[in-house]
């Protein structure tokens, strides 16, 4: 069974080798196609052996569902179309929130990357707001601002902003001073300056921080869902877990990991894309 | 353009106390001279460099180019740093250009040219970590010529290479040398190199950093390294070197 698989992959990699005629290449192919098959061993069985469980009737369903329950539960919210106006809905504030918080914490960041005037004023006191928790400024928005789209919004806006605030304000400091010099040599105005210097130079850690600043509006986003709302994935799960919905429960623990990856992948994608010139990227 | 650099004192602060880097450096540059400057490692070569570059301003003494004094750096003091100093986000071709626009034509058919120059061909597209470390000075060379500066002010810039493209490129200087008389300043480590190219040698001796001599080449151009003249000549220099009690340092260096 294994020799025929190895045999029906040969055509495919005389296709490759034609681009790399490197032996090694294909050893590589082959070795990590092996690695990826064990490791999905282990899963594979536990999926099983938790499938197994469940239908025997081991445990309460209320507790565990088994796999093919959380399928049909996903099935059916997808059907409804419920699943998709509560991941609409999600997405929404998330973006929302993302957008402003780290939009301003992009902008505070250059700003106080580049004087160390403005440095002064603003670095203290949003250091200090930093290390407030998110959890603890909660009750404050929802006092404030209810339990509508602005307390929610904001709370994700604040967990969105420090990330790339602090990741940016980085990378502009770390810019190569010998660089300074050829700039100077090169007599460039304040503004190339910034376009073919500051930037680029800045940009692995811009990126980097958004990558961090999208985790964390993710993660606010189901924070502030979960502590009241009446619409949005963290609702759904709110409201089975009522009604001892479990498998809902799970299907939107798999939803919030599945778009929380697709995004990062996204901002990853971008990173392979920008960085390119990169000496040091070998994240392949 | 006539370069006259005056440099009584240049030290650096260490804490407390303050390293005498260079010393009553005088040097009178012709318009159109070919000065290479040779030394011992430490003796401020680089240095001495970046204050007529305009690049260190924190030393006792004047540099005047054209009858101006340099307060800082510009496009009229061209700089080939020991390392190359490109910028690894921007292609060969964007590292030349640099501030500069590609989409002028005046500026694609210089940098052209100059890719032909340096004999990079093929690799405008090309981003630093896929050159070698020679390729790289080519193009940071090629990046000083485009802005036609009135002084070039070259740090080691073959170091790095191979001895048959820094034969070329040595070459290559001497051709723009002569066509556009810029006045070159370039700091070498390597005696040939000196002669090959200089209508002065500079020689200097350390702690702290001063001219021990200035002997002038009179050979005509091209020079031929095996002729008995440049022989001579580089005799001449090494004993210099054997006066300053610098011999050990240097002759491990020549080629
Ligand atoms: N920024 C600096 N701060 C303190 N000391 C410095 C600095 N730059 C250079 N020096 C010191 O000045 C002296 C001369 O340095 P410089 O780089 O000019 O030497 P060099 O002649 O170019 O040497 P090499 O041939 O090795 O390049 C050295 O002793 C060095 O330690
Ligand atoms: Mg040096």
């Amino acid at each position: 069974m294994a020799k025929t698989t190895i045999t029906a992959e040969q055509p495919k990699f005389r296709k490759e080798s034609v681009r790399r005629p490197t032996v090694l290449k294909d050893d590589g192919f082959k070795e990590s196609l092996k690695r990826r098959v064990a490791g999905l061993i282990l899963p594979f069985l536990l999926f099983a052996i938790w499938q197994i469980i469940g239908s025997l009737g081991f445990v309460s369903k209320t507790v565990l569902p088994t796999p093919s329950d959380i399928v049909m539960a996903f099935k059916n919210l997808v059907v409804s179309g419920e699943l998709f106006t509560h991941l609409k809905i999600s997405v929404l504030r998330a973006a929302a929130g993302f957008i402003l918080g780290a939009g301003l914490g992009l902008a505070a960041g250059i700003a106080v990357g580049f004087s160390t005037k403005t440095e002064g004023v603003l670095d203290p006191s949003l250091q200090m707001l930093r290390t407030i928790p998110h959890l603890a400024v909660a009750p404050l928005f929802i006092l404030w601002f209810g339990f509508g789209e602005a307390s929610k919004i904001l709370l994700i806006a604040k967990s969105a902003f420090f990330p790339i605030y602090v990741n940016t304000f980085l990378g502009i400091r770390e810019v190569d001073a010998r660089l300074f010099d050829v700039a100077r040599i090169l007599d460039f105005s304040k503004w190339k300056q910034i376009k073919l210097l500051i930037l680029p130079s800045a940009l692995p850690n811009i990126l980097l921080g958004i990558r961090l600043s999208l985790g964390a509006a993710w993660l606010a986003l189901v924070v502030a869902e979960l502590m009241g709302s009446t619409e949005g994935v963290g609702y759904m799960m709110m409201d089975a877990r009522q009604f001892s919905n479990t498998d809902i429960v799970f299907v939107g623990i798999i939803i919030f990991a599945a778009v929380g990856k697709l995004t990062d992948s996204f901002v990853r994608l971008l990173e392979t894309r920008l960085l390119k010139w990169q000496d040091t990227y070998n994240g392949r | 353009m006539t370069v006259h650099i005056r440099v009584r004192e240049k030290s650096f602060k260490k804490g407390q106390t303050a390293v005498q880097v260079l010393r009553d450096i005088r040097l009178e540059l012709e318009d159109g001279d070919f000065i290479t400057i040779i030394g011992p490692s430490g003796c401020g070569k680089s240095t001495l460099l970046k204050i007529i570059a305009g690049l260190d301003t924190d030393y006792e003494g004047t540099v005047e180019i054209g009858g101006l004094p340099v307060v800082g750096p510009g496009t009229d003091q061209g700089f080939v740093f020991q390392e190359h100093r490109l910028f690894p986000w921007l292609t060969v071709e964007e590292n030349i250009a640099a501030n500069l626009s590609l989409k002028d034509p005046e500026i694609r058919k210089r940098v052209d040219e100059l890719i032909h120059i340096v004999r990079l061909k093929g690799f405008e597209k090309a981003y630093p970590k896929e050159l070698s470390g020679g390729m790289s000075q080519r193009v940071a060379i090629a990046r000083a010529l485009l802005r036609e500066p009135k002084i070039l002010l070259l740090d080691e810039p073959f170091g790095a290479l191979d001895a048959f493209t820094r034969k070329h490129l040595q070459d290559v200087l001497l051709e723009i040398w002569r066509k556009k008389r810029i006045t070159m300043v370039l700091v070498t480590h390597d005696l040939d190199e000196s002669i090959y190219l200089g209508n002065q040698v500079v020689i200097m001796k350390t702690k702290p950093g001063s001219i021990s001599r200035i002997i002038p080449i009179e050979l005509p151009f091209p020079r031929q390294r095996a002729h008995p003249l440049f022989q001579e000549m580089r005799q001449k220099v090494l004993k210099e070197f054997e006066t300053a009690d610098e011999l050990p340092l240097i002759e491990g260096l020549g080629i």
